[in-house]
């Protein structure tokens, strides 16, 4: 009854009060651990250009994030997903790149940044089945990012 | 070690260090107890207005500090209060006119004749901030419900903390009951959240506090003011007593009253 009452009178839409609350968060993050946000998303890719030298990773899923319980606890918490190396079956190809190509392809559509790894090392020899569906994928993504 | 320092600071100017100061000193002087409240924020003297002091003004903190007066000279005692004096800032000198060893060396000489000595801080994280800081036994800082002075106040909470004088607790000041309600201001529910220290005080919004600096009475020797009570609530709980939150929630309207009825409250 209070909430269809608060409804009523439009008390129940959040206020401005509650964005300054998140305001607030978010900046005295930064403000605590004394690096600006612009700083911080430098920060984001070049670890992550360090990853990628090593692993294949999944850059749409990346999540690299700053978690404080309070002033003087912080921690910077990162969800990197990373492709599995499947090792190639008995059949045909047996290059690397077709490897890395499969797993983009078994990581669903949506990772057009997975294939587009994949397609770099798979488009040395001579450009296999495998990183022509990669770049189809990587086409999709990009159609999925205008929309 | 005698009497108690407490500093009051809040990082942004405005946002009524001074009046908290003020209203502090009188009502810990009507608790009996013996008080000294220090204008620290030198060149922009404004405690002694506030007071109602300003026309008793011989010396200053910087004539103490660089011996032109004694101690006992430059305090002046409050026109109702025997047993409460005010050292006012110095208004022509500069921050550096004063140092925290100075500060110190003031605050342990009146340790020894005065319950509580106050310090009313200068907005700000530089020297000002530092002389005031660098005694104190405790320190109170002060907001409002309102982004840019709870920044600046966490930001100060961290300075206090890094000086060992921390934790610290706040007093949320110009709370206004209405628009909380209305989700339109940030509550002292979520400012406690975010800044993560106790509170010492809920001042509302008042109209009367505006009437007080006008007259230099300050607001808590007004009975009717509500901020006046909060001020005095703010007092007995820095003297250790455990004084439960005023109900700031007192102006409902009809349909407001109608939902608590229905809900059985």
């Amino acid at each position: 009854m209070t909430n269809l009452l608060s409804r009523l009178f439009g008390r129940a839409k959040k206020g401005s009060g509650a964005t300054a609350k998140d305001r607030l968060r978010f900046v005295l993050q930064h403000d605590r651990i004394n690096l600006p946000p612009e700083r911080m998303e430098e920060m984001k890719s070049e670890i992550l250009a360090v990853i990628v030298k090593y692993l294949v990773v999944d850059k749409d899923r990346v999540e690299i994030d700053l978690e404080q319980r309070d002033r003087r606890h912080s921690k910077l918490v990162a969800e990197i997903p990373v492709a599995i190396h499947t090792p190639p079956s008995n059949s045909k190809q047996i290059t690397d790149s077709s490897a890395l190509a499969d797993v983009a392809e078994s990581n669903g559509a949506n990772n057009g940044s997975d294939a587009q790894s994949a397609e770099d090392e798979a488009a040395k020899p001579e450009a296999p089945k495998d990183a022509v569906e990669a770049k189809a994928d990587e086409g999709e993504d990009e159609e999925d990012k205008k929309a | 070690m005698g009497g108690k320092v407490v500093t009051i600071s809040s990082g942004k100017g405005g946002v009524g260090k001074t009046t908290a100061t003020a209203n502090l000193g009188i009502s810990l002087a009507s608790l009996g107890k013996k008080v000294v409240v220090i204008d620290a924020d030198i060149g922009l003297r404004n405690l002694d207005v506030i007071m109602g002091l300003e026309n008793r003004i011989v010396y200053d903190l910087v004539d103490i500090v660089e011996g032109r007066s004694k101690l006992r000279q430059a305090m002046i005692k409050h026109k109702k209060f025997d047993d409460l004096f005010l050292i006012p800032a110095a208004q022509t000198r500069d921050k550096m006119a004063v140092s925290p060893e100075d500060m110190v060396k003031l605050a342990n000489e009146l340790r020894e004749d005065f319950d509580y000595i106050l310090i009313d801080s200068p907005a700000g994280i530089e020297r000002g901030f530092r002389n005031a800081l660098e005694p104190a036994d405790e320190v109170l800082i002060v907001t409002n419900p309102e982004v840019s002075a709870v920044r600046d106040a966490d930001r100060i909470i961290g300075l206090i903390e890094a000086a060992d004088k921390g934790p610290g607790r706040l007093i949320i000041n110009r709370l206004k009951t209405e628009l909380v309600k209305k989700g339109e201001m940030l509550s002292s529910d979520d400012v406690f959240d975010i800044l993560g220290l106790s509170i010492v005080g809920i001042i509302p919004e008042d109209e009367l506090v505006l009437s007080a600096s006008n007259s230099g009475i300050p607001v808590t020797l007004n009975m009717q003011s509500k901020a006046g009570m909060a001020f005095n609530n703010v007092a007995r709980r820095v003297i250790g007593e455990d004084v439960p939150f005023m109900n700031l929630d007192e102006s409902r309207g009809i349909f407001q009253r109608l939902a608590k009825l229905l809900n059985g409250r």
